[in-house]
């Protein structure tokens, strides 16, 4: 790690003033993606804000057709909370497959957002829901929130405080596990809510999450795995590297896709 | 420099330190509790494992600075009265270790596993739940058994202590 | 009291420390007043260095020194060395480059040592190592043994201008091709024998300390042989003399052979240590354990098998090349040679075999022994052609390679070993009834009713343990001895310290050498100690490693036994007035044969000290035995793997639905021990058949797999239980008919699981590892000419 400056505000406000002041500044959430980053010397910032001790950014509750997760609320609380379960199924599940549970007790929602990884789960539960992500400046929609590897649509300052997830019918998420990371090879979460079917897709692109618009489409059809047969994202786009090359990673976005919709109906 | 004032094994400490300073060389090196160890660089292995306000925490991917206030326990601090927890009891019973590297961790893994799913554990909840702690000499067998053995007298315990 | 003795289940004694989080690793280990050291590593492959410019690094803050290898080559501190001598088939000697502690000239793989910063903290060391400039010329690397034998390869070391460190040979080739002749059936396979990254999970770490009041050295280190690394570091390196230099390998957490050798980081700390002026630290991060440890297996094989009409095997030819990295580490040329093909008649009578070895240099981190060591390679090819050639002729395969026992012992091989012992018949059975063999048909078609791909596999292994006999291994290249040592001191109240040249990091060794001294003495084991790994306290030992502790170490110990008993004997004749020849000792008890008198181990221990009953001239008072014990032969654990498994053809994932091992060991101190050896050994032979590969960067030379989210390590979810039993035939070789048990499953695993993968899809085409997309891909080759129907 590079020295740097460490803070740990006690409100919302100082953390965003603090954030606004520094340098170089990172917000600390989990830490489990920055903290190895850092360690490995791939981030350097200069200022780390520890939202640790911001009251006010945690806690589950259903407000109407509405699900809404505060931003440092660990994604074991997410993973165990019966109010989840009762709500969106897949969003537990989804969290129950991510990481490990030492990892899961520290990491938070927002800041997978924040970070945007392009094999994290988060993403495509967000994207595929229709999530809203609210700062302490504005509401985002998911769908511009997410703008590629490691990007996001967050603006110098502003700080995720939320996230509000509209209460799908069915949902369900399946992904093939990267095979020494972890993370997704290919994740693919899909939703139906009302006539609206969403189907996102992490792990597999080259420029992060994104909306598999055809398997949505078939979809509309029928809402059934057989709806996807033979169906699989075209290659170009995919990531490739040595644990699967383009063509092996669309064709999981098929299977992944198919089973998804399978344990969307399960319930 | 930054001060952090927390709890370890029922202990108050402060400590001045850089800040960069991670929460399993606060333990290892400050503390001298060298119980706790580092395996990896990348969160995966699991043998930094510790407790922190009672949930598995990954101490190399942890700044001690969020410790403050924090009650954290490590592998020093689970036997009470000179009397070896349950689970460290059942890692030795059913040679759950070999090289001991990854005990630590494995254990207080195990720790928080009954804590989570309750002490009737089956095979496939444990192998799950013990996605991140990685071990090179048992091949898991042991482990596996030694985890469900150990969850099953917690279980005893908590009968005792209720009663 | 519990059972204590030799065959009971005993639980370990190391186990309290090391569940209490109270083990000692080097790491634990602080020295007062100690810098620590970081190491400046190539970034390159391949690169000439034109300047090392450490101007600005050297006045960053906390910085002690940085040193070079011109430091090093100025103080005639020498290179590393590879302590067996290896002959091409023409006689010459094999081609060794220069293998420097820190790089001189030229760095050869990515991660090569070119400088080393000592800081007052790691960090500021860090800062300071990223402030060193290093001057490349960078040049192009070859990685793979195909472009580094390629015609106009660049040459890694000018010693051995194509590569070619040797080119080996072993077998009888006329005979061997004569057999090929007149064969009624020749099977025939490519096979890559994936290069491995052992991955013990304590990183390597030293830390040097100087005494200048004595002029003494002593290094902390993480070793499976601290005497061999003392020895290597004074005799060859030249650091410091035998005996000013103490080597203590502490609790070391996990070897797997890659802590046999000795590296460059101990060799710098302990000159660095008297360089500087204080003790100096150094600890691996897993990154640098990636890029520095020495690898395992990573040959390239073309293998075949003759065969008669009645299906039995004629002969061998194997052709194989080995990559050995950049410089050869301290074993590296005996594995793929000595200890790869003499095992390659496996458990079958085969009259002709022939083997060809070319050992390859590459711009690849060094490859040395790894968990089996040559014989998990040489497995596999018998393997693999012998399950194929099953196959191929129709065969039901465990049918197949129980034609082909050996049921005659001792049995000589076409390649070196005489086999002493062994019923591979017995396994095999006892492997098929708790595999439920029969059933396996019916299970193949249940999974196809739930779209999955069941196959099963076998591996009939050899390997040879006990390594090894001195006089034999000299006369095949080695430059030591491999006995081992052991010395029994019994204090005047009857307890007992064991002080053993074998060095235990995980393996047991204080319970199960413990419950030999119990067993012969008679006494609780609570009072027996093992003293092992400080070379001030055991005068010399070999280590452990090749499953040697048992068979060789624990023998070393029972004839030191011996001599204690027979010198408490002669105590006991003193003080119980009899004549020594009168004197019998059993259970604990010297006493008179005919007679009720006797006296307990602690008493005829204490009277050998007070020395009140004898005459001090004409038996000497005390009671401490020592004893070496060489080895007569190779020990043969031998056995039959049989997994069970299940593909998923829509996304390659595979699942090991149940694992059988039947290995004969011989005799077994310790039943808990030794399945627990066997489960690690699978879990690494599983892992380096599906999870597995280290790759680099064919055109940078780059080690793509550097870390654990590149590296697959197999997890708990990855791995069933397992089905685990033992056939006992006692081994004739060793006093106490050992076997070893500590690579078995590595050596078994990756052929069974191969084995099975390849039955499941009805073809030969998959590659280790196994990982999901190949297997996704021999899924859609094995269902593609069902597509064309």
């Amino acid at each position: 790690m590079y020295a740097f400056e460490f803070h740990r505000p006690t409100s919302l406000r100082q953390a965003a003033s603090l954030l606004g002041k520094a340098e170089d500044g990172r917000l600390l959430a989990g830490g489990q993606s920055l903290l190895p980053m850092m360690k490995l010397r791939l981030a350097s910032p200069g200022t780390v804000i520890d939202l640790g001790a911001v009251p006010g950014m945690t806690g589950i509750e259903r407000k109407g057709r509405s699900l809404v997760i505060g931003a440092m609320t660990r994604h074991a609380e997410v993973e165990t909370s019966p109010v989840v379960k009762e709500a969106i199924p897949a969003l537990a599940h989804l969290v129950s497959v991510l990481g490990d549970p030492a990892v899961r007790n520290r990491g938070t929602i927002g800041g997978s957002l924040a970070n945007n990884d392009p094999s994290a789960d988060y993403p495509a539960a967000c994207l595929a829901l229709g999530a809203t992500i609210v700062t302490n400046q504005r509401r985002i929609a998911a769908d511009d929130f997410f703008q590629g590897v490691f990007t996001t649509a967050l603006e110098e300052g502003e700080i995720i405080v939320k996230v509000v997830f509209p209460i799908p019918s069915r949902a369900g998420y399946e992904k093939f596990r990267h095979p020494a990371s972890r993370f997704a090879l290919a994740g693919v979460f899909v939703a139906r809510r009302g006539g609206e079917i969403r189907v996102a897709v992490t792990g597999a692109g080259d420029s992060g999450v994104f909306r598999w618009h055809e398997a949505e489409e078939a979809l509309k059809g029928r809402f059934a795995p057989k709806s996807l047969d033979g169906l699989t994202p075209s290659t170009e786009g995919m990531n490739s590297d040595i644990h699967a090359d383009a063509a092996y990673r669309a064709h999981l976005v098929g299977v992944m896709a198919r089973r998804a919709v399978e344990r969307a109906l399960r319930r | 420099m930054t001060t952090v004032t927390l709890t370890v094994n029922g202990q108050s400490v402060t400590q001045a330190i850089d800040p960069r300073t991670l929460l399993v060389q606060l333990l290892r090196e400050n503390l001298r509790l060298t119980g706790t160890h580092v395996g990896c660089d990348t969160s995966q292995c699991g043998a930094c494992v510790v407790h922190v306000n009672g949930v598995s925490v990954k101490s190399c991917t942890m700044l001690a600075a969020q410790c403050e206030g924090a009650s954290v326990t490590t592998i020093e601090g689970i036997a009470q009265g000179g009397q070896l927890h349950p689970m460290q009891e059942a890692f030795r019973e059913h040679h759950g270790l070999q090289c001991g590297y990854c005990t630590p961790g494995m254990i207080m893994s195990a720790i928080d596993i009954v804590n989570r799913k309750g002490t009737a554990l089956d095979e496939e909840t444990v192998r799950h739940e013990l996605e991140g702690n990685i071990c090179r000499c048992t091949g898991y067998h042991n482990i596996v058994k030694a985890v469900i053995a150990g969850a099953e007298a917690m279980a005893g315990g908590m009968r005792q202590a209720a009663e | 009291m519990a059972v204590t003795s030799i065959g009971a289940r005993v639980v370990r004694k190391e186990d309290h420390r090391f569940i209490t989080g109270k083990g000692q690793y080097t790491d634990d280990i602080n020295r007062p007043g100690q810098a620590h050291a970081v190491f400046v590593r190539s970034p390159h492959a391949a690169a000439t260095i034109r300047r090392i410019d450490t101007s600005a690094a050297r006045s960053m803050p906390g910085v002690v020194a940085i040193l070079t290898g011109e430091d090093l080559a100025a103080d005639k501190i020498g290179g590393l060395i590879c302590g067996w001598m290896i002959h091409s088939k023409d006689g010459s000697p094999m081609k060794a480059g220069a293998h420097p502690a820190l790089a001189h000239g030229k760095v050869r793989y990515v991660g090569d040592h070119v400088a080393v910063v000592i800081a007052e903290t790691v960090l500021q060391a860090k800062d300071a190592a990223e402030a060193v400039v290093v001057d490349y010329a960078v040049e192009k690397p070859v990685v793979d043994v195909a472009s580094a034998l390629a015609k106009g390869a660049p040459a890694v070391h000018a010693e051995a201008p194509d590569n070619r460190v040797f080119s080996w040979h072993l077998g009888d080739k006329a005979a061997t091709d004569a057999a090929f002749a007149k064969a009624r059936h020749v099977t025939a396979l490519d096979i890559v024998n994936n290069r491995l990254i052992p991955n013990a999970m304590e990183p390597r770490a030293a830390v040097g300390d100087y005494d200048s009041g004595n002029d003494a050295f002593t290094l902390y280190t993480t070793s499976q042989n601290p005497h061999v690394a003392r020895l290597v570091l004074s005799a060859f390196i030249g650091v410091a003399p035998e005996h000013k230099l103490r080597v203590i390998a502490p609790d070391v957490g996990g070897g797997f052979g890659s802590k046999i050798f000795i590296y460059a980081e101990e060799t710098v700390c302990v000159w660095a240590a008297k360089k500087v002026g204080r003790p100096v630290k150094w600890t691996s991060d897993r990154t640098e354990a990636f890029l520095s440890d020495a690898h395992g297996r990573d040959h390239v094989t073309r293998a075949e098998m003759a065969l008669d009409e009645n299906g039995r095997i004629l002969a061998l030819r194997v052709n194989t090349k080995a990559n050995l990295g950049a410089y050869l580490s301290t074993f590296a040329s005996s594995v793929p040679t000595y200890l790869y093909a003499p095992l390659l008649s496996g458990q079958y009578d085969i009259p002709a075999i022939y083997a060809e070895v070319d050992g390859v240099y590459t711009h690849t981190a060094p490859v040395d022994a790894y968990r089996g060591a040559g014989r998990p390679e040489a497995t596999f090819v018998v393997e693999r052609l012998v399950e194929v050639a099953a196959r191929e002729i129709g065969m039901d395969p465990a049918r197949f390679r129980a034609r082909n026992y050996i049921r005659k012992f001792p049995h000589q091989t076409p390649v070196i070993m005489a086999y002493d012992a062994g019923d591979y018949d017995a396994s095999l059975k006892k492997a098929l009834e708790l595999a439920d063999y029969k059933g396996f048909g019916r299970r193949k078609r249940e999974a196809a009713r739930r779209g999955k791909l069941r196959g099963i596999g076998f591996s009939s292994y050899i390997e040879a343990c006990g390594i090894a006999p001195s006089a034999a291994v000299g006369s095949l290249g080695a430059g030591v001895g491999l006995w081992e040592s052991a010395e029994v001191r019994v204090n005047p109240i009857g307890t007992v310290e064991v002080l053993t040249g074998s060095h235990s990091h995980g393996q047991g060794h204080e319970t199960t050498f413990a419950q030999l001294v119990s067993d012969r003495l008679g006494i609780p084991i609570e009072n027996v100690s093992i003293v092992h790994g400080d070379t001030d306290k055991v005068q010399m030992g070999m280590g452990t490693y090749g499953s040697r502790s048992g068979a060789v170490g624990m023998s070393a110990i029972a004839k030191a036994l011996d001599k204690v008993i027979a010198k408490g004997k002669k105590v006991a004749a003193h003080v119980l007035e009899a004549a020594e020849g009168d004197i019998e000792f059993k259970d604990g008890k010297f006493s008179v044969a005919g007679t009720d008198r006797s006296a307990g181990f602690g008493d005829i221990a204490l009277q050998a000290y007070i020395a009140h009953k004898f005459n001090g001239q004409e038996l000497e008072p005390g009671l401490k035995e020592g004893a070496f014990y060489d080895p007569t032969n190779f020990t043969f654990p031998a056995g039959v793997h049989i997994c069970e498994l299940e593909v998923d053809p829509q996304t390659g994932d595979v699942t090991i639905e149940k694992w059988t091992a039947v290995d004969d060991f011989g005799v077994i101190i310790n039943p808990l021990i030794v399945e627990g050896q066997v489960h690690g050994g699978i879990a690494q032979g599983v892992g380096q058949a599906l999870h597995e590969g280290a790759v680099y960067d064919p055109a940078t030379g780059q080690l793509v797999t550097a870390s654990y989210m590149d590296y697959r390590m197999p997890r708990a979810e990855d791995l069933p239980s397992f089905v685990v039993d033992t056939t006992v035939t006692p081994c004739p070789s060793n006093p106490l008919g050992i076997k070893g048990c500590g690579e078995a499953g590595a050596i078994a695993a990756p052929a069974a699981v191969v084995n099975a993968l390849t039955n499941a899809v009805g073809h030969e085409d998959v590659p280790m590892p196994a990982t999901p997309q190949a297997m996704w891909r021999a899924c859609r080759k094995a269902a593609q000419p069902l597509a064309a129907e």
